[in-house]
């Protein structure tokens, strides 16, 4: 009995998971789609914490749902789309669709179908997993992070970067007739090319 | 059958939602050929996948490694969306619509 619990709780995660991702593809509305999503993320995180890998998990929350499903949430609702045109496709390609999948699901379980017949030989431990008791998750996840793949780390940094950069040099747009201050041009003005003393004769005043 | 759903979970077990999801986001990007949105997100759905894979097998031969290349995916999956997202801004600003069909009017 107190080996059902963990079974059932990884039930309920992994038929989330999927069923969710279920509704990611196949909801009419893009939005809910993005809720769905969120849903996937959040219930993966949970297999992940069943598996003991808490980091991956709070970064899988932090990174997923604090950044990429919010950014898909301001762009859906931000483009003014026309819901029913994107689904015009959906039944004409449902039969190559569901075709192709089924072949490659066949493929995947005849994979795992073969590999339980026939177990390989396991590949060398390269850096060991310590045990949980003794180091927490996160710091040996450090240990090794730091020290065997500092250069790596250093290259998906440069990656977010380019990623910033991008984004921005793509999405930035100058706009014209748009009157903004000009801080440089305003300092270089000095007082006596736009200041002219005008000697005034009375009685006439300047033409 | 009995030991493959009731007993101990396994490797299998994970192996199996991941294979689905990843199935999921492939039959994903075929269904929904107009929403260039959906098909981001089912690449959302099969990175995640992915990463299902990488700590299933790190926890299974207990290699720190695969967690590791579990979070070097996430940062390519959040480049890859802002990105992507970035392009897919621009497009519907100068065209009014994300139909992927008229992408290929961009050809020089």
């Amino acid at each position: 009995m107190a080996d059902l619990l963990p079974t059932l709780i990884f039930y309920l995660f992994a038929g989330l998971t999927v069923l969710s991702g279920l509704l990611v593809i196949s909801s009419k509305n893009p939005v809910h789609s993005v809720f769905f999503l969120i849903l996937a993320f959040f219930n993966s995180a949970g297999l992940f914490v069943l598996l003991g890998a808490e980091f991956i998990a709070m970064i899988l929350v932090i990174v997923y749902v604090g950044a990429v499903a919010v950014l898909f949430l301001f762009v859906v609702m931000m483009l003014d789309i026309d819901i029913v045109a994107l689904r015009a496709g959906f039944l004409r390609y449902l039969p190559v669709g569901l075709v192709t999948s089924a072949i490659l699901l066949f493929e995947f379980l005849l994979i795992f179908y073969l590999s339980l017949r026939a177990p390989a030989a396991l590949a060398p431990v390269r850096q060991a997993l310590p045990d949980a008791g003794q180091v927490s998750n996160t710091h040996a996840i450090g240990n090794v992070l730091y020290s065997w793949y500092l250069y790596p780390f250093q290259m998906s940094g440069i990656i977010l970067l380019i990623a910033m950069a991008g984004a921005i040099v793509l999405t930035l747009r100058v706009r014209p007739g748009v009157r903004k201050q000009n801080i440089a041009r305003q300092l270089e003005r000095s007082a006596r090319e736009r200041m002219e003393i005008v000697k005034v004769k009375p009685g006439e005043g300047i033409s | 059958m009995q030991p493959y759903f009731f007993g101990q979970i396994g490797i299998l077990h994970y192996l199996v939602v991941s294979t689905l999801l990843f199935t999921l986001g492939v039959c994903g990007i075929f269904l929904n050929r107009k929403n260039i949105i959906t098909i981001l997100m089912s690449i959302e759905l099969i990175l995640l996948a992915v990463n299902i894979n990488f700590v299933a097998f790190s926890v299974k031969l207990g290699d720190i490694t695969g967690q590791i290349f579990a979070m070097f995916i996430l940062t390519v999956a959040a480049a890859e969306a802002s990105i992507g997202l970035a392009i897919l801004v621009i497009y519907f600003r100068n065209r009014g619509s994300i139909a992927v069909e008229d992408v290929n009017l961009m050809k020089g």
